[in-house]
């Protein structure tokens, strides 16, 4: 529902990072989502899409990596992806175990054109 | 072409304002809770129970969130508090620069507690960090005990689960037990109450909550001036 608004903030801050090397031209933006973010990877392509729409002299690209949910061990070290919420390391069976990515929402690179 | 690593969260400038946001409420020892639920699970009811709690002397302010109207801000404002509506005019939550903008003219040195009551809305709010203290989720048994699985983005960011209107536990086909293991499932670490709003059921577990929190914040800024 709001991937409009997270569409524009993206837009914006890539367009913030290819200021940084004037004349150069936004290619394409790579954008890091989690499962858990509260976003959904296809809405927001969605938004994204309409808010380049028309831009010049080419509208920039946006490449999604989806991260899926998962927790690390802090016993045995085991990296797992969580399966019907089971938080249980599948690994030891230790029933602690800490999350390390599905929530990201991050801007991960910009490809520009340099002039 | 030449590729740039960036590595910055998308939501930097809401980021930003939302740090300072917790400076502030933190220097005036605060405690700060943002109010999440879906449409009518009761947030402003348990509000308006909570503001009718407070002595008269108490430092409480309210940002209430609606997409349109200030209906709630009017229901608020009958217990004497400051309250502010913020409508969002479509924005389906709000975001840590409609608080900034708000607070403007605030003594926030004369608070003890800000509620913010979010846009009704299980899944946008969870995305924007408002500077709050904790997120309190707000789940009525009306609805299905599925739903901390369906949203597990905002539930596992809560730092508090509300389990409400159980007066209605007989009329519904709630499994409270259940809707508890799914608030664990996403959230192990999430405290969970159950209250009604409605008949005052268990209320005082959330004053005591609410108590403990704000006493929390009183201390740590103690510590903070004496060193």
């Amino acid at each position: 529902m709001h991937e409009m608004g997270i569409a524009t903030s993206v837009f914006e801050a890539a367009q913030k990072e290819a200021q940084r090397y004037p004349g150069s031209k936004l290619l394409k933006i790579g954008l890091r989502i989690g499962e858990w973010s509260g976003v959904d990877p296809e809405s927001l392509r969605f938004c994204f899409e309409a808010l380049v729409l028309g831009s010049e002299p080419s509208p920039a690209a946006l490449d999604i990596e989806f991260r899926p949910r998962q927790n690390r061990c802090p016993t045995c070290g085991t990296v797992f992806a969580l399966k019907d919420y089971q938080t249980d390391c599948p690994n030891c069976g230790a029933a602690v175990t800490e999350p390390v990515s599905g929530t990201e929402l991050e801007l991960a690179y910009v490809e520009l054109e340099e002039p | 072409m030449t590729r740039i690593e960036v590595q910055k969260k998308v939501l930097s400038e809401n980021e930003r304002i939302a740090k300072s946001l917790r400076e502030r409420v933190r220097e005036n020892g605060i405690y700060c809770p943002n109010l999440i639920s879906s449409p009518g699970a009761g947030k402003t009811l348990l509000l308006e129970r909570t503001l009718a709690m407070f002595p008269p002397d108490t430092g409480v302010a309210v940002l209430t969130g609606d997409i349109q109207t200030d209906n709630d801000a009017k229901r608020l404002a009958k217990y004497g508090f400051p309250v502010r509506q913020i409508t969002t005019g479509g924005a389906c939550h709000l975001d840590a620069r409609m608080v900034e903008k708000e607070l403007e003219g605030w003594d926030l040195e004369a608070l003890d507690y800000l509620f913010i009551e979010n846009v009704g809305n299980l899944v946008c709010p969870s995305s924007y960090d408002l500077g709050e203290h904790d997120k309190i989720v707000i789940l009525s048994v009306t609805e299905g005990e599925d739903k901390p699985l369906k949203y597990p983005g905002t539930f596992s960011r809560a730092g508090l689960v509300i389990l409400n209107k159980i007066d209605l536990l007989p009329y519904v086909q709630f499994d409270i037990t259940k809707a508890k293991e799914n608030v664990r499932k996403v959230n192990p670490s999430a405290e969970i109450l159950e209250v009604s709003a409605t008949t005052g059921a268990n209320l005082d577990d959330w004053y005591a909550w609410l108590e403990k929190k704000r006493s929390g914040c009183a201390q740590a800024l103690s510590t903070l001036i004496v060193s």
